[in-house]
């Protein structure tokens, strides 16, 4: 008696305290994802104030879209290129600073600071060094090389966002590498050398099965995280040179709240969900095969 | 070069005596007893210069860190014609402020640095709350169908924010919200941004050990007391992370405010920071840079007074192996 008043006091206090996030989630969440379903099915402008239903047409129209080609093109490169050069500049930094090497704060403290940076001031600064006149090009003028219009080539604006991007935010995935290095037992590193393990034997064969489910959480942040670049595009190139750099989410961006096609920009949500979704999905999946223990 | 190290007549005889020994290698024609401190001499400079070939290496990959913030910050202090100089120079010149006052001139900048930061401080301390009650709830309360609504929260985690900007535009609109700031503090609290926070909490109150609340129960203390007194309290690790991600993903915000703000004395930094262009539409270097240094310093100071606190709140947010 007592006690099922009790399990009803406490279930009670239960809802009451999640209620926030689970009306959060229902309202902003669940709701504007079946709405934009529901969008994407119709012929949607805004300025028109038009709204019929076209049943698959708009996927339809995603099947010849040549800019919605680009852009997937464009993100699919700034991914690999992003989570590619994040990871393993990422994990080279949290090595490098877990050796008993002098300094090493100060160095953490460097690599972490362009996190804290806002990502706008950062890429506008990155903006300025890159131009054709700009820092980048001067100091390679006084090497004798003349450096190109980083921002106007197809393939060097690529490469620049990208590179702009990872020195952002890899301090953040050093700091979560550097975590899981420091809870690898040095016991069984001893082991390995006085069996004549080499460092980078010890390394594969130790120290990144022991690090796998970082290294899986951090690489689903990662490849998520590559796929809502936004601010950066949008300041340094513009989306340009081209559709180059067009990622998804921009070209998603440009389709609701420049041309006014609601309906267009929301099948275009909806193939993002769709992305984000099976990439999740497929690395939880194939979390045992390279996932040495669980979380 | 090898005889000042040589060992004595007296015990070579027994070094190349046995002839079942193997052959030594390399200048191993040493007696026995030096040879181990040799090599370990030498080992240990070989591995004082590979410690410091390490220190230069992250000398250099420090540049790309450093190098952005301090050319930021002194070419605030030049003027245009300096900084187009075809060959850099790392220090102004002849340093000037005057890119300063232009910035409070062209735009109501304070007012868009207040904005910036009154609403990444609500939305924190919102997320806070109400992820830390969510967390608690779902971690330490048995209830009916909380497997459910831990899973209806999680879906959060699938949906970046941009898939739903559509929708969530059109709702804005209909309330006739557009051009507030509510969009930007109420749907970072409630929506996608905060489970992630919710997520952290959880782990965190699962480690929490049961005999805290028993004793707290044997208090008096009911539910609410439990989370309030007890374990709120005892969650400074995981609250400080999430506090970290919470105000600089509002701070860092730039999407959402120029899909639902228009007025100028409304936007928030990181869009006020791209509007600094001449009439020509192009850039104002020294005064965006001015700009730029005004809203990151502050941040950077925080950080480097704070960096510890800071660095292990991260590492510590229940998201390392």
């Amino acid at each position: 008696m007592a006690s099922s008043a009790l399990a009803r006091r406490d279930a009670a206090v239960g809802y009451t305290m999640v209620a926030p996030a689970v009306l959060g989630a229902l309202a902003f969440v669940v709701a504007p994802l079946v709405a934009v379903v529901w969008y994407s099915l119709h012929e949607w402008n805004v300025l028109a104030n038009t709204f019929t239903f076209a049943g698959a047409d708009n996927y339809e129209r995603m099947l010849s879209d040549p800019g919605l080609r680009d852009s997937l093109l464009a993100s699919l490169w700034f991914s690999i290129g992003l989570v590619v050069l994040n990871i393993s500049l990422a994990l080279l930094l949290a090595v490098l600073l877990n050796q008993r090497l002098p300094g090493t704060t100060t160095f953490r403290t460097f690599f972490f600071s362009p996190v804290v940076v806002s990502l706008v001031a950062w890429t506008i600064v990155w903006s300025f060094l890159l131009q054709a006149d700009g820092g980048i090009n001067g100091f390679l003028s006084l090497l004798g090389i003349e450096g190109p219009n980083w921002l106007r080539g197809e393939t060097t604006a690529m490469i620049s966002v990208i590179v702009v991007q990872v020195f952002k935010n890899v301090g953040l995935n050093m700091i979560l590498f550097l975590a899981a290095l420091q809870g690898v037992p040095e016991e069984v590193q001893e082991a390995a050398r006085i069996d004549g393990a080499g460092a980078w034997r010890r390394f594969r064969s130790i120290t990144l099965p022991l690090i796998s489910p970082t290294l899986l959480l951090v690489s689903i942040l990662t490849i998520v995280g590559s796929l809502e670049v936004f601010a950066q595009i949008a300041v340094l190139t513009g989306g340009g040179p081209g559709n180059s750099t067009t990622v998804l989410v921009y070209y998603l961006y440009q389709q609701a709240f420049r041309f006014n096609d609601f309906g267009y920009a929301s099948a275009i949500s909806v193939l993002l969900f769709v992305i984000v979704l099976v990439l999740t999905l497929v690395q939880w999946q194939t979390r045992k095969r390279w996932v040495f223990h669980e979380v | 070069m090898k005889s000042d190290v040589m060992p004595g007549p007296a015990t070579l005889p027994g070094a190349d005596g046995g002839p079942d020994r193997p052959a030594p290698s390399g200048d191993g024609t040493d007696g026995p007893r030096h040879a181990p401190a040799r090599r370990d001499r030498a080992a240990r400079s070989r591995r004082r210069w590979g410690r410091w070939a390490l220190v230069a290496l992250l000398v250099v990959l420090s540049v790309p860190f450093v190098f952005p913030t301090w050319w930021m910050a002194t070419s605030s202090l030049k003027p245009m014609s300096e900084i187009l100089r075809a060959v850099p120079t790392l220090w102004p010149q002849d340093p000037s402020f005057a890119a300063y006052g232009e910035v409070f001139r062209l735009q109501p900048f304070a007012q868009q640095y207040w904005n910036s930061l009154y609403i990444a401080a609500l939305v924190t301390v919102g997320t806070i709350l109400v992820s830390s009650m969510a967390g608690y709830a779902f971690a330490r309360i048995r209830f009916p169908g909380a497997n459910a609504l831990f899973l209806l929260v999680l879906v959060g985690l699938l949906v970046p924010s941009e898939v739903t900007i559509v929708p969530l535009f059109r709702m804005v609109n209909s309330l006739g919200l557009i051009d507030t700031h509510w969009p930007l503090v109420v749907i970072p609290i409630l929506g996608a941004p905060s489970v992630l926070a919710t997520f952290i909490m959880r782990q965190f109150f699962l480690g929490l050990p049961g005999e805290l609340e028993e004793a707290g129960r044997m208090d008096g203390l009911g539910r609410w007391g439990i989370f309030w007194r007890i374990a709120f309290p005892l969650s400074r690790s995981a609250i400080s992370a999430v506090a970290i991600f919470t105000f600089l993903k509002s701070w860092n915000l730039y999407l959402e405010p120029i899909v639902y703000l228009s007025s100028k004395d409304r936007f928030t930094l990181p869009q006020a920071l791209t509007q600094y262009v001449d009439a020509y539409g192009g850039p104002m270097w020294n005064v965006q840079l001015a700009a730029t240094t005004l809203t990151v310093l502050p941040v950077l100071a925080v950080f480097l007074v704070a960096q510890k606190q800071f660095v292990q709140g991260l590492a510590h947010s229940g998201l390392k192996g």
